[in-house]
């Protein structure tokens, strides 16, 4: 019984564990393993043993300053955004026009991101918006091609991905400890403040993080909205395969980008552990 | 026939299909294994609109990839060849050709037919990643009617490997309504940026005429390799980048909408803008630059490769590369053309410089493309 339960289990995690095996775990051996090789003489790989990619990193500083001031900027903006945006959906809306918003917040999903991303292009170009600033006499503005437009467009195309989570956290939240806390004279920004807004901490982290990870891993956006100038590391990683073919570098870049996302998650985890502790000894929860 | 006779069982015809959907069997394989063929033929004698068009009779199958740079063919031959053969042409564009050997050099690229410059062929022959032509395929290839200069790098170790599509050559092009003088220089190019065109200047996103026209700025080779040089050249493009509106080789849309005042142009797109925007000029940089010739090869284990020789066949008939030369505008090696297009074109200064300009230009050599340093000064100063 005990053995045909282990066989079980382990039929079932077998299709995931090889999909992780195959197409994750292996992948990233080898990027470690090219990590500590050279360039190879047209290019590509050759083995060695060298640290010396990962010692010219700093060659590579701007895009990864970029990356890592961007990424949390981008994710900060985004929940700044979609926390309202949750809250208006899951309790301020009547549940009959509740299903049509949620649509429309979706449906930015049906068109690809590039073909958003390139109405961005006219939509921030000259002819775009700076035409119309200038038309009511508001000065000679330029936003393709700039920080800030890398900025909006990252922000568009994650917002839905914010949004989700916390509307479901607020969602499930019990109305009636909002009544409670009512009944015993907490003015509203109070019982937010000690209710709703603890109980939604799980929706907030997880959009955090899956905006975070998405943002620290962008190319598209800063490629399409930055004109090659506001490079994201993703964008530095795609250049060193695709145009200076320099794979060694290349993968310990990838190595390092790799490395400070798991520390930043763990990091930020950890916070959510203590914040989520802290409340448990208040007694909160 | 013998297969068309024996009726096929249903799993047997959904593997067929399966097959030949991954295209690792050919169209013809497919209709004769399955009795499609036999079926078709019949179905076609009886109702005519059935009748296969020539693409059945042909037999290349229904697609074929093309790589190749921006603005670079008109769309109407791909529509032609399409009704002609049956196979839509896809169409992949490039902005460099350290991006299109890097896609070949990872393998697996899908090329039927792609565009590479001349410098690169030696690379491509030297990694087997191209395969030498077969003339019998190419009947509207003629050797006779090509300018050597044009057409020699085509050859690498006595093989056929490449045949020419358009030379040219890499200047600047700017709006006039937004210059105090015209341009003439790299120098002007690069100094005007910092200054009066701040913030409107775009440079190509490739290593070669980006940084061989900032090493023309110092009158060193636009092909140099050597390290103190090739210091100088980054030094200038960092100290440019904040003046940039872009690094990106497709540079029409914002020099078309006024975004852009002033980019790095090659000679046919700066004939299309010319032609559209009578305001936008192009000049050659007097210190010199790039001249250019771009090929037609054919990748090794190019997925459809009959329908590759039959797409190059008809890209280098007199005729459609007639309409081809008009629609983008680049100069043609091949002298049958030239017989056709109109003498405006060929005396234009635009797409045929004067002697003395075309003299101090330089083809790109074998060693820039591979050359490390060119190659990771790109990518760092991109990510400065």
């Amino acid at each position: 019984m005990a053995i045909s339960q282990r066989m079980a289990r382990a039929i079932l995690l077998a299709p995931a564990g090889l999909w992780y095996a195959v197409l994750l775990v292996l992948p990233l051996i080898v990027v470690l393993v090219y990590s500590f090789g050279e360039r190879g003489a047209a290019g590509g790989y050759a083995p060695a043993f060298t640290l010396a990619q990962y010692a010219n990193l700093g060659a590579r500083w701007t895009a990864f300053q970029n990356t890592l001031l961007l990424a949390p900027a981008g994710t900060l903006a985004a929940l700044l955004i979609a926390y309202p945006l949750a809250y208006f959906l899951a309790l301020r809306v009547s549940a009959r026009w509740r299903t049509t918003l949620l649509v429309l917040v979706i449906v930015p999903f049906w068109t690809s991101i590039l073909i958003r991303s390139y109405a961005w292009i006219f939509l921030l170009g000259g002819r775009g918006i700076p035409q119309l600033l200038s038309d009511l006499g508001l000065g000679d503005l330029r936003l393709i091609n700039t920080p800030f437009a890398v900025l909006l467009g990252i922000v568009y195309g994650y917002l839905p991905l914010m949004v989700f989570p916390i509307y479901v956290s607020l969602e499930k939240l019990d109305k009636r400890l909002l009544e409670a806390a009512g009944d015993l004279g907490a003015p509203p920004w109070r019982s937010f403040l000690q209710i709703t807004l603890p109980l939604s901490l799980p929706g907030v982290a997880t959009g955090s993080m899956l905006v975070f990870i998405l943002l620290m891993g962008e190319y598209l956006i800063p490629q399409m909205l930055g004109g090659g100038k506001v490079f994201f590391v993703g964008n530095a990683l795609v250049d060193l395969f695709l145009q200076s073919r320099n794979w060694a570098f290349g993968s310990a870049l990838a190595v390092t980008l790799v490395a400070i996302m798991l520390v930043t998650v763990t990091l930020y985890m950890r916070f959510l552990k203590r914040i989520g502790a802290a409340r448990d000894d208040v007694g909160l929860m | 026939m013998k297969k068309d006779e024996t009726p096929i069982t249903r799993q047997k015809f959904i593997e067929e299909l399966h097959r030949y959907r991954k295209g690792s069997v050919t169209r013809r394989h497919f209709l004769g294994v399955t009795g499609l063929g036999t079926a078709m033929a019949v179905l076609g004698g009886a109702l005519p609109m059935l009748r296969p068009g020539p693409a059945l009779a042909g037999d290349i199958g229904d697609r074929v990839i093309l790589a190749t740079w921006p603005n670079y063919h008109d769309v109407a031959n791909f529509d032609l060849f399409r009704d002609q053969t049956g196979a839509a042409v896809q169409v992949n564009v490039f902005g460099s050709n350290e991006e299109m050997l890097a896609k070949l050099q990872a393998g697996g690229s899908g090329w039927d037919l792609f565009v590479p410059t001349n410098y690169t062929l030696t690379t491509y022959v030297e990694a087997d990643l191209i395969e030498p032509l077969d003339l019998s395929k190419l009947p509207n290839y003629d050797a006779a009617a090509f300018e050597a200069r044009f057409a020699e790098a085509g050859t690498v170790g006595g093989k056929l490997y490449a045949v020419p599509k358009n030379w040219g050559t890499t200047g600047m092009a700017w709006d006039s309504g937004k210059a105090k003088a015209p341009f003439t220089s790299w120098k002007e190019f690069f100094d005007v940026t910092r200054t009066d065109f701040s913030g409107r200047t775009i440079v190509h996103d490739y290593q070669l005429t980006t940084i061989g026209s900032a090493l023309k700025y110092f009158g060193y080779s636009f092909n140099s390799v050597d390290p103190a040089e090739l210091a100088e050249a980054e030094k200038l493009l960092i100290e440019v980048k904040p003046h940039l509106f872009a690094i990106t080789s497709d540079y029409q849309p914002p020099m078309r909408n006024g975004d852009a005042w002033l980019t790095m142009c090659w000679t046919g797109e700066g004939k299309q803008l010319n032609r559209d925007l009578p305001e936008i000029r192009f000049a050659l940089g007097k210190e010199g630059g790039e001249i250019w010739s771009d090929y037609y090869a054919i990748p090794k284990n190019a997925p459809h490769r009959d329908a590759a020789y039959a797409l190059l066949n008809f890209l280098i008939d007199p005729q459609v590369n007639t309409r081809e030369a008009l629609a983008h505008g680049f100069p043609v090696a091949d002298a049958r053309v030239n017989a056709q297009l109109p003498a405006e074109l060929l005396n234009d200064p635009i797409l045929h410089p004067a002697a003395e300009l075309l003299n101090a230009l330089e083809f790109g050599a074998a060693a820039t493309l591979t050359d490390p340093n060119r190659a990771e000064l790109m990518a760092r100063f991109k990510s400065a």
